[in-house]
Formats: structure tokens, sequence, C-alpha cells
């Protein structure tokens, strides 16, 4: 017996990839799949780990690891499984060397995300088999599992998460790691070079192999049959397997911990043995319309939804009819995400607001910009779209209609695929104005290294890319950065990018208000001073708040010192204290 | 104990309800119990309404609780303890930290902060308060005002001082140890 541990399940996956023996570990960070690689720094002696600018690029490195003959895996949360998906879907096709796992976590809710996407539609269409946990302890077993099988079958394996499964500890059992020696390198043109004549046989192979592994999963351990009263019967998967075990402990339940592809075998023997058959799924139908096309009668999507998390008490009404009598949830305020006090995205906002003008926005804290009272974003799509969705929009309604737009993006997610957009602004003489919010680390996620922070995912010092540098090679003539709390050279830097006809690129260069930990001097509002103007509240600081007598208050336990609204204050009744 | 125990800690983003919820999560394994914590990440994060959920007994299944089913909820500012009121068993018990933070709504005038919060729930329930921000302000760190609720909590369950201490010690950043169990005594002995 190993030692126990309570772990994250992301913890708990970073634990199976190490006592898999995994060689390479690449990742871009995304809630709710970035703990993973953070977990993995603590096995650095044994396994390589890193930052990738992008998903695709992570996949590459994983690809080329498992060809070189080592055990590899990439990280991302769904929507970075699109940005993956060109060299997912080839890859399929090549196959494996060393074992090669893709850790792809969703996002029912949409906790922190932009869409509700099913990876296993992507999986089903990659022709890539999924494995998928339902708690910390199955979410290390089935690590070392999807190598193995990686490996038998020859095919890339995707483990899928969801957020509730990354997000919630439970017991996992440590065990040793296993040292995988590399599979020494072969040269094999048909099985890696996918150009038509190889792909075409290649598709063959993969086809094969998935109808072997389709017989397999009949006899393979992960899925599992739990017979108890065969009036109920549920076919059900991941965290919604706990939701099943609460609400129907009676019932019978066919456990896949494979979710492609399906144990046909296994279904239809289940339920030839219950009355009433459900499929209990968060997100798409895609059991169960495997399960119908069968030509097996079962419930699923008329009585379960296709939205967000589902509960026990979900099912309980669902299932059994049994509505659970609860209080009514009191009449309170909304609190909606903010940004935080200090947040030096605020002041930018605060000054596009103040000028009118439109953002296109993109993936990060900065998206908070679209919130009251900044209201100032007026779209995000995803990871780069900001420039070059205002690219489109320049071609499509004129310079002159850009005249009172920007493209707001963060530095990490300018890394990640904003560079290729402004690329093509220049190459395609285009206008506009580039904004980009660096705060000097990769915020949303929870302040994790990228390629211009000069420091490794191990914190190991390297080189910083210059961001200014690397637009001035892109071809822009005007570069500028500014300090994102200096209100009037950033109002007046505006003005003129707006009012030129070229790309302009403002640099809004201070870090992260919550990478400074040191205490700062807070300010303090004077009433006696206090004209009760409103100024202060003007760009949203949590920090602020209108008393009764319609002065404003300061709470000292969140100001951050970053001096905005002092800034803002015509009547010196914002004072500095403490210094 | 056969029953599983069902516990939330609601607060507003960055009052520390993950650390919370990580402590007692650690106290329930150090025991003997299978525990369950679903934790909150990400962008809902950013000062908003955040919740997390402890479960733990003899065996978990579901990690999250839900409504009408907690045993007790720890709230750490007094608009997120109503907003959650109802996840409340009939004999639940309600601790909440006396403290306002007002939301965005309410700080652009669009909608108003309820008044005697803490007043009205104690007609419905059973409810503990204390000021935990000021207590923690007195103790030099603001911050560790979730240990001082945490600490009269830790009044209402069946785990001994020494075992809260032991699991403070092993969750907290070295350095805060010893204002996190002042914070905690704070609380315990309030």
């Amino acid at each position: 017996m190993g030692k126990k541990a309570i772990m994250l399940g992301n913890e708990a996956i970073a634990r199976g990839a190490y006592e898999a023996g995994v060689k390479v570990s690449a990742a871009y960070p995304g809630t709710p799949s970035t703990e993973i690689s953070e977990a993995l720094v603590q096995y650095k002696d044994e396994l390589y780990a890193e930052w990738s600018p992008n998903e695709k690029v992570a996949t590459e490195v994983a690809i080329g690891a498992s060809m070189a003959g080592a055990r590899a895996m990439a990280c991302m949360k769904h929507v970075g499984l699109n940005v993956a998906s060109d060299p997912l879907y080839t890859a399929s096709y090549m196959g494996v060397t060393g074992g090669l796992v893709l850790v792809v976590a969703d996002d029912p809710g949409l906790y922190s995300s932009q869409n509700e996407q099913d990876t296993r539609m992507v999986a089903r269409a990659a022709h890539v088999p999924v494995l998928e946990p339902s708690d910390s302890g199955e979410a290390k077993e089935f690590m070392k599992l999807a190598f193995d099988y990686s490996e038998k079958y020859d095919r890339p394996f995707i483990l899928r998460t969801t957020t509730r499964l990354a997000h919630s500890q439970s017991t996992v059992e440590l065990e040793d790691r296993t040292e995988h020696a590399l599979i020494p390198y072969e040269k094999n043109i048909p099985k890696r070079v996918m150009m038509p004549a190889m792909a075409k046989a290649r598709h063959a192979v993969i086809e094969e192999k998935m109808a072997e592994l389709a017989k397999d999963a009949c006899t393979l351990p992960v899925n599992r049959v739990e017979m108890r009263d065969t009036k109920i019967g549920v076919i059900t998967s991941g965290i919604p397997y706990q939701y099943v075990r609460e609400a129907l402990p009676d019932a019978s339940v066919l456990k896949l911990g494979m979710v492609h592809p399906l144990p046909e075998q296994t279904i239809r023997d289940f339920a030839a043995q219950v009355e009433t058959l459900y499929v209990v799924e968060e997100l798409d139908p895609v059991i169960e319309t495997q399960v119908r096309a069968m030509g097996i009668d079962c419930k699923g999507k008329e009585i379960f939804t296709l939205l967000g998390e589902y509960s026990a008490n979900m099912l309980r009404e669902a299932v059994l009819g049994e509505k659970v009598e609860t209080k009514a949830p009191a009449q309170v305020p909304n609190r909606p995400p903010i940004l935080c006090p200090g947040c030096p995205h605020r002041s930018v906002y605060y000054v596009l607001k103040k000028l009118g003008i439109h953002a296109a926005g993109d993936i990060g804290c900065y998206t908070l910009g679209a919130v009251a009272p900044l209201g100032v974003v007026d779209s995000t799509i995803c990871m780069g779209a900001s420039i070059s969705s205002m690219h489109g929009i320049e071609k499509a309604a004129g310079k002159e209609f850009i005249r009172d737009w920007v493209a707001v993006i963060g530095d990490s997610t300018f890394l990640h695929t904003g560079v290729n957009s402004l690329m093509n602004m220049v190459y395609n003489k285009a206008s506009g104005t580039v904004i980009i919010l660096d705060n000097s680390t990769t915020g949303m996620t929870g302040h994790q290294d990228h390629a211009a922070t000069g420091l490794t995912l191990q914190k190991e010092p390297t080189y910083a890319v210059n961001i200014p540098d690397l637009c001035r090679a892109l071809g822009v003539k005007h570069v500028q950065e500014i300090n994102a709390f200096d209100l009037v050279t950033l109002e007046q830097a505006i003005k003129e990018a707006n009012a030129s006809d070229e790309i302009h690129v403002i640099i809004t260069k201070t870090p992260c208000v919550l990478l400074d930990k040191r205490k700062k001097p807070v300010y303090v509002s004077l009433s006696d001073k206090c004209k009760k103007c409103g100024m202060c509240l003007k760009p949203g600081c949590p920090a602020i708040s209108k008393q009764a007598d319609g002065t404003v208050r300061i709470d000292d336990t969140m100001c951050t010192g970053c001096g905005l609204c002092e800034q803002l204050c015509k009547f010196s009744a914002i004072e500095k204290v403490g210094e | 104990m056969s029953e599983t125990k069902s516990i939330m800690i609601v607060g507003v983003g960055g009052q520390g309800t993950l650390l919370t919820s990580r402590i007692l999560g650690g106290l329930a394994v150090e025991n003997g119990y299978d525990v369950k914590i679903s934790e909150v990440h990400g962008m809902s994060q950013r000062g908003g309404s955040v919740v997390t959920y402890v479960r733990y007994g003899k065996e978990v299944a579901e990690p999250i609780v839900e409504e009408g089913q907690a045993d007790v909820i720890i709230a750490f500012e007094r608009l997120e303890a109503l907003r959650y009121r109802h996840f409340l068993k009939k004999d639940g018990v309600l601790i909440a930290n006396d403290w306002r933070i007002d939301p965005m709504p309410v700080i652009i005038g669009a909608a108003e902060y309820p008044e005697n919060i803490l007043e009205d729930l104690e007609k419905e329930v059973t409810v503990y308060s204390i000021d935990a921000t000021e207590e923690a302000k007195k103790l030099g760190n603001s911050k560790v005002s979730n240990l001082v609720v945490l600490g009269m909590a830790a009044r209402h369950m069946d785990f001994t001082k020494e075992q809260w201490y032991s699991v403070i010690e092993h969750t907290v950043p070295p350095k805060t140890i010893e204002v996190n169990k002042a914070a905690f005594d704070a609380g315990y002995g309030a």
C-alpha cells in the first residue's frame, strides 16, 4: 500500500504522469487545466515540463517527444484544443512511438471560459480515444493507463476532465515512478510523413486500430458494470458518476472510463438487464446518440439539460420525480467578477471610456472591461482575435469607422496568437491602434510566466522577448511604452494614434497588482473636502464606495495604493496615508 | 460518524476561501475521513462571489453541496451569507464575518446593499458572527480574517484545538503560521 494524499484532480494528473514515466510535458495555461503543469515542477529532476506560447506549439512539442521515443503529454483547456486541433488530427494518423496523451479540460457551467464545447465531439472527429476519470484517484490511474493504451494501440489518447474534477480534491494513493527508457528512434517515412500517399494508408490503419480498441473496450478495466437493483440502469462517466451514486444509490450503473470508442457489447448486455435505461452525461449527448444508434431505447437529453453542470438534486428530480423542497434564494444584488483594486487595466479602460472608444477585446482578466461601469469592450472571441477582428472591421467599414476603436490584448495573449494578427495588419496596409496591456504575466490563470517574462515554468532565468522590438520587427513604425497609470500621457497617445492613418501599438507596461506583495501606502477620502462629485467612482474600483451622505469611503483592507482615484479627484479630497 | 458532513465556505474572491477549505479538508483527512473539496479558480475568482465545498464522512461521492444540505456555512461577508442561506439545512449553523464589501452593482448605484442582514438571518437560523476583519487588523494583517472566522466555526465542530493547529501549520505559508494561529485563536476565543 502506498502513501495516501489528498489532491486536486489536476495535481493527481501530474502525479499520474510522473508515475507513468513521462519525460516531456508542454502546455499553455488555461483554466481549469493550469495547475497540472505547475504541479509537474516538483518532479523536475525526473521530467521536463514547459510553458509553450500556445497549445498548437505545446502539442507539437509533445508529438516530437513521442517520436523521439519518450512518453509525452500536452495539457490545455477545451478551447486550447481548437488551437491544437491542426496537429491533433494528423497526429492521430501518425500514431505514436512513446505514449502520447493530451489532457483536455472542459468547462461545463462556464466558470472561466468563452464557450461550453464538448471535447468528446472533437475526439470523435479526430479518431482519438478518450478516458474520463471521476475523481482524483482515478485521474492518476487513468493517466497511467492512457500511456499504456496509447503505446499498445498506437493512438494518441485524450484524458478529458471537467472543471469540477480538475478543481476538486479527493484521495489519491501514491506509487513509485516507473522509468521508461527511450524507444530507439527508427526512421519511418510511411508512418510519419503525412503526405497524401502515406496518409491514405495510415487512415486505413487507424480505422483498424480504433475498431480493435472498441472491441477490447468491453474487457478493459476502465469500463465497469455495477449491478444493483435493475429497475433503473444508468450509463454514465466522469463527474456525473458521482451525482448518480449520490442521487440513485440503488441503481445499476455502467460506468464508462473510456468514453470513446464505446464498448458496444457491454452496453447491449447492460441495457438488456435493466428495466429503464438512462444516459447521464454533461453537455452534448455523445454517449446517448451512439446508444440510440445501436437501436437501444434510453432516456437522456429529453429529461436532462444540454447546459451547464449536473447535480444530485437535478437527477433526483428528473429520474425519481422528487422535488427537493428548499427555501427560495434571497433576492440579493449580484456580485460579478471584476478587475482587482489597483489593476492597471482599470486605468486604461477609464481613459478609453472617457474618450468614448470601442475596444475589440481578447481573452484575459481585461475581458472584464466589458462589465459596468466600464463597458468598454465590444467583443471577445478567442485568443488573439482582438487585433484581427479590428482589422476586419476596418476592411469592411473603413478607416474613419475605426477612429474610435482600439484592439486590447494582454502580453501573454499577444504572444499566444496576437503576433500573427499584427503581422497581418502591417502586411495588408491596415490602420488602427493596438493596445498591449502588458502586466508582465499570464494574469487570469494565476500568474504564469511566458516568453517575455524572462523566467521558465521552473522559474529559471531565460531570454525575455522584447515586445516593443517584436512589434517593430513586424513593421509597426509607431510603438510606444506608457505606464498604465499615467493618465495624461496615455490619453494623449491614444488620441494621436487614432488620428493617424498608420498602425500604432501602445504598450501599457505595468505589472499585475497581485504580483507585488509588498504593503504600500493606501489612500483615504477626507469627508470634509469631498464634494460628492463621483469622479473617483467612475473607474469602478471595488475599494471605493459611496456612503449614505454621498461622500465616499475607501476600504483600507482593499486599497492597494495605485493612486488612480487621487489623480481623478479635483478637490484634493483623497490622500495617501501610511508613508 | 456514518453521515456525511457538508460545509460551504462563501465569500468574495480574494478573501481566502480556498485556503480555508484546504485547512478544513486537511483536518478531515488527518482524522481518517473520506474527503472531497471543490474549489473555484480562474475568472470567477476575480472579486466575484466565490463558494467552495468541503464534504467528509465514511464515503463521499458528490463533491458539491446542494440547496438545503449544508451543516455549516462559513461566510466571509454579510451579503454572501444571505446569498447562500438557502443552502443551509434546517438545523444548520451559519458562521459569519460581520463585514461588508459592496458589489459592483451597489458601487455604481444599480442596486442597494440590504440592511440588517445578520439580524434578519438570526430569525431563521443559528448565526454566530464576529467582526473578523477588525480582529485581523488588530493582528496587523487584515488578510487573516478568514482564520478568525474559521476559529469561530471550530468551536462548533468536533475537532480539538491541537488538531486545528497542526493542520494550520501544514497548510498556510510557513512565514504566516504564527499570525494565522493568532487569528484562529481570536475567533476561537471570541
